[in-house]
């Protein structure tokens, strides 16, 4: 019978989380890492026992740590981020110029077909890469330096590159998104990169639709139809059917389009998960209610999900790489929260179940569907 | 033989159990020191001081004989007690944060 494993990375360490396909017994290893912040750790689709981790901490800085054998053992590789060249500035909260400083690994993309190839999106807002299984780190420049990087400026979490899409039908095809700079894409492997965000309108900016400056939190992707992309921005969920050309809301009726996470189905291209949170000034459920939204048409019409979830007194947040899905042939989605809960649902949503109740508060979680 | 303490986190990270015991040929400096104990414990680089110029990094403090040795040129020789072995160097992370 396959099996799953939840990668969890938590304010004070990582936690894995393992069962088999009926998804209803969970073991549970860790904390590895105790004590450091774990911003994302997630695993080779090549091979699925090499995992890769970003380990932080306002004392000590960056480590990456990599896995041989699926997260039993660990291993310090490279952390040296290094801007290429002479960084230059990006503006500061307060519009200055502002020198681009490393801050940490926000997101780890392991290569689809290779797994010493893997990319890390960073603070202040950059993409590395490594080609030798982390132990050394490049940036790839043309993201910055394609020409908007200097009006670039901080959301409140701070400047993160926090989303990288691998495209697995065009070779080369990537994307990235930025807070707060918005979405971008590559189609030389990331060599060059030009900002795909027309038809964001962000009333928070200077100018609504500009080129660059959206809030951008998430985008997700289904990968047999690479061209369609779903996005929860700081308000408004968006959808594009042009690989980020163009892009079109789809909230209808959210009742708040304000989030962070959005993940699509593993088998049904238009079926998306989003998880709605009150207002920006607000960042919890409406009226304390844990609701997770599906829509069955790719957008604009949405349910709510809330058999096993929280329904009163009920007020943490799910943060934007928090979610994730298996390939299960009953799609499994999990989510984890700021209170420490991942919520597990063996049927696309229909039920919830927690797997854990009091981890520390949950920054990101992958799903590895195992053999 | 110079001793050296390290705040819990680095020493889970390094797998140090208790104190660093490292052997200095020639002066006994921060950087000396720092040097020969990322050499020995690579895993330490970029923990205690920037990959890039050698900076302490804020958060954390570099302590002996009762002092807060910080703020000293790298290249400042450590007190007699440390390059004896009869005190220990340490990198203590600052409280920060309550």
């Amino acid at each position: 019978m396959s099996r799953v494993r939840v990668l969890v990375g938590t304010r004070k360490g990582a936690f894995v989380l393992s069962a088999d396909g009926n998804r209803d017994r969970w073991e549970v290893s860790g904390p590895f890492f105790a004590g450091w912040e774990v911003y994302h750790l997630k695993g080779s689709p090549a091979d699925p026992d090499r995992l890769y981790a970003s380990q932080s901490s306002g004392w000590s800085g960056q480590v990456i740590q990599r896995s041989d054998d699926g997260g039993e053992n660990w291993e310090p590789v490279g952390n040296q981020f290094s801007y290429d060249g002479v960084p230059g500035t990006h503006q500061w909260y307060d519009g200055t110029p502002h020198p681009w400083e490393f801050e940490r690994v926000w997101h780890l993309e392991p290569s689809l077909g290779d797994p010493d190839t893997v990319y890390a999106g960073v603070e202040d807002a950059a993409l590395f890469h490594s080609r030798d299984g982390g132990r050394n780190w490049a940036e790839l420049p043309g993201l910055r330096g394609h020409g908007s990087g200097p009006s670039w400026q901080p959301g409140a979490g701070g400047m993160c590159l926090h989303t990288i899409i691998l495209d697995p039908s065009r070779p080369g095809r990537m994307f990235a998104a930025i807070s707060a700079a918005g979405a971008f894409r590559s189609d030389d492997g990331g060599l060059s990169w030009r900002p795909v965000n027309h038809g964001l309108q962000s009333e928070g900016i200077p100018d609504p639709d500009a080129e660059v400056g959206h809030c951008v939190h998430r985008l997700a992707m289904h990968p047999s139809r690479p061209e369609v992309l779903y996005m929860q921005k700081h308000w408004d969920v968006m959808r594009s059917d042009d690989a980020g050309d163009s892009w079109h809301e789809v909230s209808g009726n959210l009742p708040t389009d304000f989030g962070f996470a959005i993940d699509v189905h593993a088998h049904e291209p238009d079926t998306v998960y989003v998880v709605p949170i009150t207002s920006d000034a607000l960042h919890y459920p409406p009226d304390g209610r844990l609701r997770v939204y599906r829509s069955r048409t790719g957008g604009d019409e949405w349910q709510p999900l809330t058999r096993g979830l929280p329904q009163r007194h009920c007020y943490v947040n799910v943060l934007r790489d928090a979610m994730a899905v298996d390939s299960l042939d009953s799609c499994g989605i999990y989510f984890g929260t700021t209170g420490g809960q991942v919520y597990a649902s063996p049927d696309a949503g229909d039920t919830w179940a927690p797997i854990v109740h009091d981890l520390p508060a949950v920054l990101s979680v992958e799903v590895q569907t195992l053999p | 033989m110079i001793r050296v303490v390290l705040p819990a986190h680095l020493r889970a990270l390094a797998r140090i159990n208790g104190e660093a015991e490292l052997d200095i040929a020639g002066p006994v400096t921060h950087r000396t020191v720092l040097d020969a104990l990322e050499a020995r414990y690579p895993a330490l680089r970029g923990t205690i001081r920037g990959h890039e110029g050698g900076q302490r990094r804020a958060f954390i403090r570099f302590f002996a004989c009762e002092q807060d040795l910080s703020h000293q040129d790298q290249d400042t020789p450590l007190p007699a007690p440390v390059a004896s072995g009869a005190e220990p160097y340490l990198i203590v992370g600052a409280m920060a944060g309550g």
